[in-house]
Formats: C-alpha cells, sequence, structure tokens
C-alpha cells in the first residue's frame, strides 16, 4: 500500500467519522445553538444596553440595568429587587423540603405495593400535572378564596381573620409550589426506592443498627442519587416559577420570574429584565454547584448529582 | 478478638485458639468464650402454607464449624436468618450462650453474618465498612482505628483499608465481609453461601482460609452451603436439611459413609443405590443383582454401594457377593478411573484408585465384588 492510498483511507474514514458526528448530534447542536445560545447571547446584549424613552433598548453599553436591579432608581436606593430575589431562594428551599418531605414516604410506599398496583399510584401523582398550570392555579384560587370551606376551617381554627382569604399570600404560594412540584420529586425517588438493595438494611441490621441508625447508614444513602435528581427537578424550575406567584402570590410574594416578566411587558424595561435573567441563571448554576457539593459529601465522596 | 493471634505465628495461634482469643477480649473488657446454640421447636411459615421448617431441634456446640446442608428451597438459610434475628420464627425457642434470644432484635444479638453477596456499603470505604459494627455500637474512634488495623492484618487485607469497596475483587470482598463480622467478636459467626460467587481456585483457597481462621480463633461458625463437598472439607458436624426438616446430624464421615435415609445419600452424591427385599433369614437380601449375604443385622429397604468401596475380578470369579458385570464406560480421572458397569439390568459406578494396576476396558467381562462392611442399608 503507498502512502497516497494510506492518505485517501484516511480520508475517507475521516469524512465517514465527521458523517457520523453531525448526524448524530448535529440536529440537536443546531437546535441548541438557535433556542438557547444564540438568545442567552442577545439577552445578556441587551442586559448591557440602555432603557430608551420608547420602552426600547438603545446603545450605549453600560451597567445601569444592573445598577437599578440592585436598588439604585430616581428616588435613590431601595431593596424591592433585591428582597424579591431572596424571596426566590426561601420560598425555594421551603417548597422543595416540603416536596422532600410529602414525596419520601409516598415513593417509599408505592415501591413496596404489589408490581402490578405500582403503574396506577405513580398514575395518580402524575396525573394531575397533564392539567395546565393555569387551570390548577385557578382551581387553588378557588379552594383558598374567602368563604371556601378551607378559608372557613381555616378561620375558626383561629389561623385566619373573618372575611379574608387564604389566598393571595406566600402561604398560597408555597402550597401552589409544592403542589406543582411534587411528581418530579415522587419519580426519581421511587426509581431509587425501587432498585433498593434490601441486603444492604439487613447487613447493616446484623452490625447492630437499630431500625432508625439503619435507615440512616443503609437506606438512605442508597436514596440520594433520586433525591439530588429530584432537588434539582423541583428547585430550578420553582426559582424562576412564574404562574404560581403571579396568581396565587400577589404583590408582597412575586418572585424573580415575575421581575423578569413584568420588564418585558408592563414595566417595558428590556436592559433590566435582561440582567434579572442574568441573574437568575447565575443563581441557579450557584444553587447546583451548592447541590452538587453537598450531594458528594453525602454520597461519600461519589458523584450524586450531575 | 484476634490482636494476639495476629501478633503470633499462625501456627502457635492455632494452638491455643481459644486460650489467644480469651486473653484479647479480656484487653477490650469483653471476655467472652464461644458460644454454643441450641435450637427447640422451631418453626417458621410464610404465608399461609409455605412452611419454611418443620420442628427443628439442634444443639450446634460451642467452637464449632457447624454446616447446614441442603438444596435450595430447604430452609437452610431461613434458619441462619432466624439466628441472625433478620426473620422472625413463628414459634420456637432459640438459645445462643444458653439464653433465650428469639425475642431479641437484630441488633441486640451479639451474632454477625457474612452475607452471601457480602452486602458491602457501596457509599463507604474498606475501612468505614469493616468499622460499621463498632460504630454503631459507640466504640472510641481510637479503639476503632485500632481494631479495624488489627482484623485488617490478621484477615491480610491492611492495603485495602482505603479503597472503595467498588474496586474490589470477589475475594477481596469476601475477606472484607469476613473482616466486617469478625471485628465484633460475635459469640456465633453465621456465614450464608460466602463462597458460592467465588471462581474453583479461590473457592478453594479461601475454603482452608476459612477453616483456619475458625480453628484459629475458635469461634462458633454455622456455615450454610449447597456443596456438599464443601461442607464435608470445612464441617466439625453436618445437618442435612431438607423439606424443613433436619435429614440427618452428624461428622461427615457419618453423613457421607452412613447416610440414614435416600434424600442424605443422593445429595451426598451417591448414586448406587437399589431396592432389596428381605429373603429368609435376616442376613440374605434379594438385590437386582442376586442374593447379597451380610454379616450383621441390617434393615432397610434400600442398598447403598459406595463406588470406592467396590472391588472389580477378572471375569469368572466367584464368591459370596460376586456378581458378574460388564465394563460400559471409563473416565480415566488420574488419580483414580471410574467405571460404569452394567451389572444385569443395573448401572454401577466404581471408582478405583489408580495403584498402577492393569485397567480394564470397555467391553471387559468382569467380576463386581461386594464389601459387605461398607454396604449401607437405607430407608427411603
Amino acid at each position: 500500500m503507498n502512502p497516497a492510498t494510506a492518505t485517501g483511507m484516511s480520508f475517507l474514514a475521516l469524512v465517514r467519522q465527521s458523517w457520523h458526528v453531525l448526524a448524530t448530534i448535529g440536529p440537536g447542536v443546531v437546535f441548541i445553538v438557535i433556542f438557547l445560545v444564540l438568545p442567552s447571547i442577545m439577552l445578556m446584549t441587551v442586559a448591557f444596553m440602555t432603557n430608551g424613552p420608547y420602552g426600547l433598548p438603545e446603545m450605549p453599553f453600560t451597567l445601569q440595568a444592573f445598577r437599578e436591579l440592585a436598588g439604585f432608581g430616581f428616588l435613590g436606593w431601595s431593596p424591592g429587587n433585591l428582597y424579591t430575589l431572596w424571596r426566590s431562594i426561601w420560598q425555594t428551599a421551603i417548597a422543595t423540603s416540603l416536596v422532600i418531605l410529602i414525596a419520601y414516604p409516598i415513593a417509599y410506599y408505592i415501591s413496596t405495593r404489589p408490581a402490578h398496583m405500582q403503574p396506577l399510584l405513580l398514575l395518580i401523582v402524575i396525573v394531575p400535572s397533564w392539567t395546565n398550570q393555569v387551570i390548577r392555579a385557578f382551581a387553588w384560587m378557588n379552594i383558598l378564596a374567602p368563604g371556601s370551606a378551607v378559608t372557613n376551617a381555616a378561620y375558626n381554627l383561629g389561623f385566619l381573620s373573618e372575611y379574608m382569604g387564604l389566598f393571595p399570600s406566600t402561604f398560597a404560594v408555597v402550597l401552589g409550589l409544592v403542589y406543582n412540584f411534587l411528581p418530579f420529586m415522587v419519580l426519581p425517588l421511587y426509581a431509587s426506592f425501587q432498585n433498593l438493595d434490601h441486603r444492604l438494611i439487613q447487613a447493616a441490621r446484623d452490625l447492630y443498627a437499630t431500625p432508625v441508625k439503619a435507615f440512616f447508614q443503609a437506606v438512605f444513602p442508597q436514596t440520594l442519587p433520586g433525591l439530588m435528581a429530584g432537588t434539582v427537578l423541583v428547585s430550578i424550575p420553582a426559582f424562576g416559577m412564574y404562574v404560581i406567584p403571579d396568581l396565587l402570590g400577589g404583590g408582597k410574594s412575586s418572585m424573580i420570574g415575575n421581575l423578569v416578566a413584568r420588564q418585558f411587558s408592563d414595566a417595558s424595561n428590556w436592559p433590566l429584565g435582561g440582567a434579572a435573567a442574568m441573574i437568575m441563571i447565575l443563581a441557579t448554576l450557584l444553587g447546583l454547584l451548592v447541590l452538587r457539593r453537598v450531594g458528594r459529601r453525602a454520597g461519600g465522596g461519589r458523584e450524586v448529582v450531575l | 478478638m484476634n490482636a494476639e493471634a495476629a501478633r503470633r505465628s499462625p501456627a502457635a495461634a492455632e494452638d491455643d485458639g481459644r486460650k489467644a482469643q480469651g486473653d484479647t477480649q479480656a484487653d477490650t473488657g469483653s471476655a467472652r468464650e464461644a458460644s454454643s446454640i441450641s435450637l427447640r421447636a422451631l418453626r417458621k411459615t410464610f404465608g399461609r402454607d409455605v412452611v419454611a421448617l418443620e420442628q427443628v431441634d439442634l444443639d450446634i456446640r460451642a467452637g464449632e464449624f457447624f454446616t447446614l446442608l441442603g438444596p435450595s428451597g430447604c430452609g437452610k438459610t431461613t434458619l441462619l436468618r432466624i439466628i441472625a434475628g433478620l426473620e422472625q420464627a413463628d414459634s420456637g425457642v432459640l438459645e445462643v450462650g444458653g439464653r433465650d434470644i428469639l425475642s431479641t432484635p437484630a441488633h441486640r444479638r451479639s451474632v454477625n453474618t457474612v452475607f452471601q453477596s457480602y452486602a458491602l456499603f457501596p457509599h463507604l470505604t474498606v475501612r468505614e465498612n469493616i468499622s460499621f459494627g463498632l460504630r454503631m455500637r459507640r466504640t472510641p474512634p481510637e479503639e476503632c482505628h485500632r481494631r479495624v488495623e488489627e482484623t485488617a492484618s490478621f484477615i491480610k487485607i491492611a492495603e485495602l483499608l482505603d479503597r472503595g469497596v467498588e474496586q474490589l475483587s470477589g475475594g477481596q470482598a469476601q475477606r472484607v465481609a469476613l473482616a466486617r463480622a469478625l471485628i465484633n467478636e460475635p459469640d456465633v459467626l453465621l456465614l450464608d453461601e460466602p463462597l458460592s460467587a467465588l471462581d474453583a481456585g479461590l473457592r478453594t483457597e479461601l475454603q482452608l482460609e476459612l477453616l483456619r481462621t475458625q480453628k484459629r480463633l475458635g469461634m462458633t461458625f454455622v456455615f450454610v452451603t449447597h456443596d456438599q463437598e464443601e461442607a464435608m472439607v470445612m464441617s466439625d458436624r453436618i445437618a442435612v436439611l431438607n423439606d424443613g426438616r433436619i435429614q440427618q446430624l452428624g461428622s461427615p464421615e457419618e453423613i457421607y459413609e452412613r447416610p440414614e435415609n435416600l434424600f442424605v445419600a443422593r445429595f451426598m452424591g451417591h448414586t448406587n443405590i437399589y431396592p432389596v427385599e428381605p429373603e429368609g433369614g435376616g442376613d440374605r437380601y434379594a438385590s437386582p443383582f442376586g442374593t447379597v449375604e451380610i454379616s450383621a443385622e441390617r434393615t432397610g429397604s434400600h442398598m447403598l454401594l459406595r463406588p470406592e468401596s467396590l472391588e472389580l475380578l477378572p471375569a469368572g470369579e466367584t464368591g459370596t457377593n460376586c456378581f458378574p458385570a460388564r465394563v460400559s464406560e471409563r473416565f480415566y480421572r488420574g488419580a483414580a478411573v471410574e467405571y460404569r458397569l452394567e451389572c444385569g439390568r443395573e448401572s454401577v459406578t466404581a471408582t478405583l484408585t489408580n495403584r498402577g494396576q492393569t485397567h480394564f476396558r470397555v467391553g471387559d467381562e468382569v467380576t463386581l465384588a461386594l464389601d459387605t462392611q461398607s454396604l449401607v442399608f437405607l430407608d427411603p
């Protein structure tokens, strides 16, 4: 075989290889570039532009939007936006914690049912999410409105003054978030429970672990990957949630998603909206890093998240 | 448990294994003798009609290597799990070291198990796995550390301590599982087919290692297996189980050479089993080969011929208990030669030690001579 044919062969192989790469990940890459990379670049560009007199972003590039986001406006400094960011964080944290507490026993229970019952029980958990989010939020508005059975019960128990509703309130927002994201925690946890190695529980019991210790030493570590996956699936969309705080929250419970949305609609301040969206993405990435570290520590050095 | 033993030469430790155990336990302030186990009328059912164990009575002596042998589903693992406390018996008495522990939860029993699949905790290192039992009992960290090092060097896995469990080979995982159980100095160590996942060579090696460990520590070992050869090699005594009942209890020699019923005989690998009927007096039996005469009085509906007790003579030899036969197959095994014979309508296997004698060939007419001393009579 002479060198020329060898090069020809390798060139052909290269073409075949590139074609293979293109055919497999090509469409995905194109999609991501058009619908994620380009819009993100546009968003970031807008965030550094000036808000023009007619509500459209204009040149020159400034840090004006970030200053506004931090609270420096015409009337001096106000903490409103920072409050919104902080509120998003803690409402997400509380909702995610509640989702974990509720989903964990549900997932365990389903995994212990006879095999033919499990798909049905999972379906019951998932079915509500087949309905439009807005419709479900409106349903909660009815349930929590003044005069409803739940509201009357809350009034009779002394949690509420007369003629008040349970919404709009922070309570309603957290409730809505928990309700909305529960399936996203149940499913990965169920998968973990289904693969649970019961022999490890017995080994722990055999090695002097009380039932409670056996849970934390042998069961919990095994469900950690599912728990972490569920936490990511719940906390990230919850943090950017728009519909639920908008409908159930009222002005005092709005989250950063609402802040962003307002800038692109009523307030017509695209640079501020872009800046807020950027901060939101950064906060999400930071949250993922924290989760990753927590997961790695709890999982004994193994990668549990991502 | 093994600090002394680990420091001494294995031979010295083996001489006074039990003494060494006592000494080191005194060091840690919990002097403990090996414990006996006593089961009375133990019964276990699963659901309504699956009987796993039916009225099991059993005494396991202190410091004994005891094996529960039987086919899968015979109840041997259930019995082991009841002793460990991982399964609840329906009724009966379970005493370890003279104390009834049937109602004691697993975590308060001084009994540890080496599981069939090892059941090592994948999220912990080897060191953390081994120290698990000590940590659960709130042993001070310095003592944990010291005992892990001692046990690891005793089991010869010191270099594995800081590895993850996924990085272990089968044999290493088996040793770690053993160390994880032994470090707790239990009254009794339970082993649930601990070698079944290993390949043949490693298995033989670990069998001997396990046996030496048991002798050195003088600890009571209860071993579960379905492999009769493994059971014979390792055990002081064997209980053969089937259908939730103990079929026979005895030393490996007793079980192999004098099985008491057809099940035990077949399970121990015997194939030369033939129905017999008394013929006239008490010392003559009608067998498929012809009349068999025995010296001592024995009863049973079946006769068992051990392949290695049979003698093959040239054709034409006559005498009591000699029958004409023909070689139908021959397997040369080096140390022994195995013959399949046709004797009347029956097939007989005879194993002859290879002492350099001339071997018979397939098709040869021979005389099969039974040794009345090693004839075994069985009931079904």
